[in-house]
């Protein structure tokens, strides 16, 4: 089309600036809120991402708890100032598809099992939308649930992979996600080498989408070592208190 | 809220000996691990429509009826018409399904049909405009889930097209004030593709398509693929909790590609043409 503007120049930079693999800046605030029993703030360049969570806690209503695990809630929701145009306070189907998706990525990693009879409630709270918001999702509620102290078998990070100008680029931005020709969120537990998460849609040949999911594991690696780096620092900070 | 649900009870002696016969590469009802069950559909059976299309998959059975209305493109894309998929998990197709608006599942199921259908550009959306940035065809699909038996995307996704490519509609003339009139002229919704969607069942890392009830029942997790008929991906899914490792997501898109070639050659198979049934068979 010709109307369509470049999204990535000859040298291979993009918009904001970046190569092809580079991600935007994270930065990782634990703790964030005061009565949660996890949370954090977790923002990727324009994104802000607000996780909590409470528990494991007695479950209303009692009918859903299940005898031999912990049962997970999970809400994601968008606020109404966090896009370009404002967006309605009720739940869209896309709202309660993310829910699940990412309670589904969760569900594999905690270890539910040790909490019989309780609930684990993990709110993410898009305060700010700029693409990859479910995986920033994935990866914030994983950070808020280590901040909680909940067991699980490793840490989840979260990165979304696209294709622009028919170059498979790792964690898009916005415009890049609007006009780009292909989305693809992917959730990946480095520590299992297992991945939680998969999903894309827009149009790969099978071996861009190759090329996307080695791509995405790198992405994640990446944002691994910077959530493992935050739960390290919070944690010596507190050590240091206690002496 | 997205709440863990109790998973369905399959007995702890089905389940040992499903995971005995796939080690050894067998399924519970002796299909291989890359074998689909039979696949047959019938399309045009509720007239009123203006497509339909009758599969099943095993014993799964899914009706789609797809209806076509006046409308407005979106602000965004004035150029476009305007597909809207939606998805009913009725009550009467399991007990574990309950009366009442879509939930999450229903709601998935709805938006990863309508993936499926948009990436690949089966619709050409831009055939759907009457007047650019104001009146538009609106294509609503809307899936009915009768019969649950397992992998209900492959046969909503197969069923969607089918009765996609079974829909008329009816022309407008536009005057100079851009007033419209009908016509007497119906036409077929012209489409660019054909998009045909694969899914994984997975147990102890071991991996087969098309898993059936009991399958699901059973299985850690699902991984779906849809492709369109250059073999390009145009949505995947990973459903339910579980994990899958790199290297099996691989494997899978590249079985998947050559199953969607079978599937595929028996989806168009049939005699094209204005039949008001057209009946496809295929499988075990």
């Amino acid at each position: 089309m010709s109307t369509k503007r470049q999204l990535i120049n000859e040298q291979g930079i993009r918009t904001d600036g970046r190569g092809v693999d580079d991600l935007r800046p994270i930065k990782i605030t634990l703790g964030y809120l005061t009565h949660a029993n996890g949370s954090v703030l977790y923002e990727q360049g324009k994104n802000k991402i607000l996780a909590a969570v409470f528990g494991p806690s007695e479950v209303h209503p009692k009918h859903t708890e299940l005898p031999d695990r912990a049962i997970l809630r999970v809400r994601y929701r968008m606020a109404p100032f966090s896009t370009e145009e404002r967006k309605s306070p009720a739940p869209t189907r896309r709202e309660i598809e993310l829910s699940m998706v990412i309670r589904n990525a969760l569900e594999s990693v905690v270890l539910t099992e040790l909490f019989p009879r309780t609930v684990i409630d993990i709110f993410v709270e898009v305060l700010q939308a700029d693409a990859g918001t479910r995986v920033a999702g994935v990866t914030a509620a994983a950070l808020a649930l280590a901040d909680a102290g909940i067991p699980m078998r490793g840490i989840t990070a979260g990165c979304a992979v696209g294709k622009v100008d028919g170059k498979i680029v790792c964690d898009l931005n916005d415009i890049e996600d609007k006009e780009g020709e292909a989305d693809m969120p992917v959730a990946y537990i480095p520590t299992l080498n297992k991945i939680s998460l998969l999903q894309m849609d827009g149009l790969m040949t099978q071996e861009e989408f190759k090329q996307a999911l080695s791509k995405a594991i790198n992405s994640a690696m990446k944002v691994y070592q910077l959530q493992v780096n935050a739960l390290k620092t919070k944690y010596i900070k507190r050590e240091e208190v206690k002496k | 809220m997205s709440i863990t649900r109790e998973k369905p009870v399959v007995s702890k002696i089905l389940q040992k000996e499903m995971l005995e016969l796939l080690s050894n590469g067998v399924r519970i009802d002796k299909r291989k691990l890359d074998e689909y069950r039979k696949i047959s559909y019938q399309t045009g059976i509720i007239e009123k429509a203006d497509g339909s299309a009758l599969l099943s998959l095993g014993e799964t059975m899914v009706l789609v009826g797809v209806k076509v209305e006046l409308g407005q493109p979106f602000g965004d894309t004035p150029d476009q018409g305007v597909l809207v998929v939606n998805a009913e998990l009725l009550p009467l197709a399991s007990q574990t399904f309950e009366p009442g608006p879509p939930d999450e599942r229903a709601i998935a199921l709805a938006r990863y049909v309508d993936r499926s259908i948009r990436e690949s550009n089966m619709v050409d959306l831009k055939s759907l405009v009457i007047v650019p940035g104001k009146v538009c065809y609106v294509v609503y699909v809307d899936v009915y889930v009768l019969d649950y038996g397992g992998n209900l995307i492959d046969a909503s996704v197969l069923a969607a097209a089918k009765a996609l490519e079974n829909t008329k509609i009816r022309k407008y003339k536009v005057d100079e004030n851009g007033k419209l009139t009908e016509t007497e002229n119906v036409e077929n919704l012209k489409l660019n593709d054909f998009p045909i969607s694969v899914t994984f069942g997975i147990i102890n890392n071991k991996y087969f398509v098309d898993p059936n009830l009991e399958e699901e029942q059973t299985c850690d997790t699902f991984l779906t693929f849809t492709y369109t008929q250059t073999g390009n991906i145009c949505a995947v899914m990973k459903n339910e909790q579980g994990l899958i490792s790199p290297a099996q997501v691989i494997e899978m898109m590249e079985l998947g590609w050559k199953k969607a070639k079978e599937i595929s050659s028996l989806m168009l198979g049939g005699q094209k043409g204005n039949d008001q049934e057209n009946i496809g068979n295929a499988g075990s």
